[in-house]
């Protein structure tokens, strides 16, 4: 098995990071991100276990996404994963995707998060970025009833097809919720 | 003129339903000088081992198109953990990849160390380390075994088999479980290797290598092992990653992409070992690439037992981990502690983690929002299977149904890591 190029600009790419001192560092992204797309684009900019995560909205998500693969500098080329989550009581902010890039090269992730409300769940598709996007996207649409418009079979995947609710939403809740004679004191939410 | 423009009508309508056609679940060919048969790939059928169902559109020998359905074995992983403490998802993470549950186990584990703030002392982390090799060796064996089982050759798989069985009695001297292993426990182990378990390691350790070199030896230059997988079902580095494919899979394709060098955990960092990679992406690449992680594994388990730290097996973790069993018997607090874990009422701090480890497939990421409950707000599981399934139907067009059921097969898709 011969050594191949991707190897060898990856070691080359690695070997020039650390001898730079700037070497692409959560701030950086955040900088790079911010210059691209404007300070006002990113807000509740956090670093959870180290980790650069920032909200932004669902009109720019498909674009910095694609702005980000393409970029020379960073290079956020891999799609991680992405799920949906719903938070019932944020009023107009019900639900919401969460996309974890991975620079491969400089080995840095990035969260971002989009929320929007409940009575328009539309997030536009990645499909056409990423292939991977194509079953997760599907998997959101099943579980969380998010529309992606663009997504080439936006059908459900693992649930039946005849299923006609989307039971990650939390307005499921796991046990019976006619049940009266256990309380949720001790057994967690 | 009236007649085009009933022409032009028809041939709107015909192009609406070819439209609609192309949006269907199964696609078909319009070209009526092309007879295509439709054939049931699964879910139930001895050579995809497991429950998947593929709808092929056959030309003769030769697969037009493929559509997956999978989630015949959907569990609804992520939603009953938004109901359970942390320490009772372990048994949902072993249910995931069942080929490699210690890897699940202690990525789970992982994550609620990270969360928590937890250290894990090295003796514990070298302990996680040799039982997660242990997993990935299993793995990797039961994937090419089985590899060599669908392209007929019967005893290989028969010869590892055994060994996979000893690694599994060293699993139940460590644990007390085999397939499913709910090992270890958030803050370490749940006891220190016994006598028994270190002179079975060591004795497997020592005795393994001649078994694999004879694995090895009947399919490497196997003439005919060699024409059924070369240049089957390859993929190149660039439509792997854009497939988000990690793993075994990946490095087939070329890249060198392990979560065991980029972000280290359990002190990976301190073993030596080489990353394999391929060049065609193919299944005799993966094939290769999944025999050489076995040898590195091999390599990390002797250096682990040969360096292996002495001192405490946990960390000192009373809220989450359990007392022993004695002390519940006589001291107060360990009674309480033990009733508040087994009860499942401790709250976890908020904080949102991710968290990755280099599963038997590839990167198994555990993502983690914890709004300071007892359970987890919400968890959701990145599975590599699942990932990187889809792009079967894409590597399968073009082949025969043989070379379909080979590729499956080396891509190791395990249907309880794919439908969670």
């Amino acid at each position: 098995m011969a050594e191949p190029t991707e190897e060898s600009a990856a070691a080359q790419a690695a070997a020039v990071a650390e001898e730079d001192p700037n070497k692409l560092s959560n701030k950086r992204v955040l900088t790079n991100l911010q210059r691209m797309f404007g300070e006002d684009a990113f807000t509740d900019v956090e670093e959870p276990y180290g980790l650069l995560t920032a909200t932004t909205t669902r009109e720019r998500i498909h674009d910095i996404i694609e702005a980000l693969q393409a970029d020379q500098e960073m290079q956020f080329n891999f799609l991680t994963t992405m799920c949906g989550i719903h938070y019932p009581d944020h009023e107009g902010k019900e639900l919401g995707m969460i996309y974890h890039l991975h620079s491969l090269v400089h080995n840095v992730r990035l969260r971002l998060k989009i929320f929007f409300p409940i009575a328009d769940p539309v997030v536009p598709t990645l499909t056409d970025i990423y292939a991977t996007a194509n079953w997760m996207e599907r998997e959101a649409y099943d579980f969380f009833g998010i529309i992606f418009p663009g997504h080439p079979n936006l059908i459900r995947i693992l649930n039946v097809e005849d299923m006609d609710y989307h039971p990650m939403r939390k307005e499921y809740p796991l046990e019976d919720g006619t049940r009266e004679d256990k309380t949720d004191l001790f057994f967690g939410r | 003129m009236a007649v085009n423009d009933t022409l032009a009508g028809t041939h709107k309508i015909i192009e609406e339903a070819r439209e609609q056609q192309h949006n269907q679940l199964v696609p078909t060919v319009n070209d009526f000088n092309q007879e295509l048969t439709t054939l049931n790939l699964g879910p139930t059928h001895p050579a995809t081992h497991g429950i998947f169902q593929n709808i092929l559109q056959m030309d003769g020998e030769r697969i037009v198109s493929g559509v997956p359905t999978i989630g015949y074995i959907h569990r609804a992983f992520e939603k009953i953990a938004e109901r359970r403490p942390l320490y009772q998802i372990t048994p949902l993470t072993d249910r995931m990849n069942y080929c490699s549950s210690p890897i699940n186990n202690m990525g789970w584990h992982m994550t609620v160390e990270k969360l928590l703030g937890i250290t894990v002392p090295k003796r514990a982390q070298y302990m996680r380390v040799i039982m997660m090799e242990l997993a990935r060796i299993v793995d990797h064996l039961i994937c090419n075994s089985i590899l060599g089982v669908d392209t007929g050759a019967f005893t290989g798989f028969l010869y590892v088999f055994q060994e996979r069985e000893k690694v599994y009695e060293i699993y139940e001297e460590v644990c007390g479980a085999r397939l499913t292993t709910n090992m270890g426990r958030i803050g370490g182990m749940e006891r220190d290797f016994t006598p028994v378990a270190l002179e079975k390691l060591r004795k497997w350790v020592k005795e393994f290598p001649a078994v694999m070199r004879e694995f090895q030896s009947m399919f490497d230059r196997n003439r005919i092992f060699m024409d059924r997988t070369q240049y089957v079902g390859g993929i190149t580095a660039e439509k792997a990653l854009n497939y988000g494919f990690t793993g075994p899979n990946l490095r087939a394709a070329g890249v060198d992409y392990d979560v065991r060098v980029m972000n280290p955990y359990s002190s990976y960092e301190d073993f030596e070992f080489d990353i394999p990679v391929g060049t065609n992406g193919d299944t005799y690449d993966r094939y290769l690439v999944r025999n050489e992680e076995i040898w590195q594994s091999l390599r990390i388990i002797e250096q682990a037992l040969e360096n292996l730290p002495e001192g405490p097996y946990h960390a000192d973790a009373p809220h989450y981990y359990l007392p022993p069993k004695q002390a519940v018997y006589k001291n107060m607090e360990a009674l309480i502690y033990h009733f508040k874990i087994i009860m499942g009422e401790i709250e976890a701090p908020v904080g949102e983690v991710y968290h990755s480890v280099e599963g038997g497939n590839g990167e198994l990421g555990f993502y983690l929002i914890s709004d300071g409950g007892r359970t987890p707000y919400r968890l959701h599981f990145r599975r590599p299977c699942f990932i990187y399934y889809q792009a079967y139907s894409e590597m399968v067009v073009g082949q025969s149904l043989s070379d379909a059921i080979v590729t499956l097969s080396s891509m190791n898709v395990i249907a309880g890591e794919l439908d969670a």
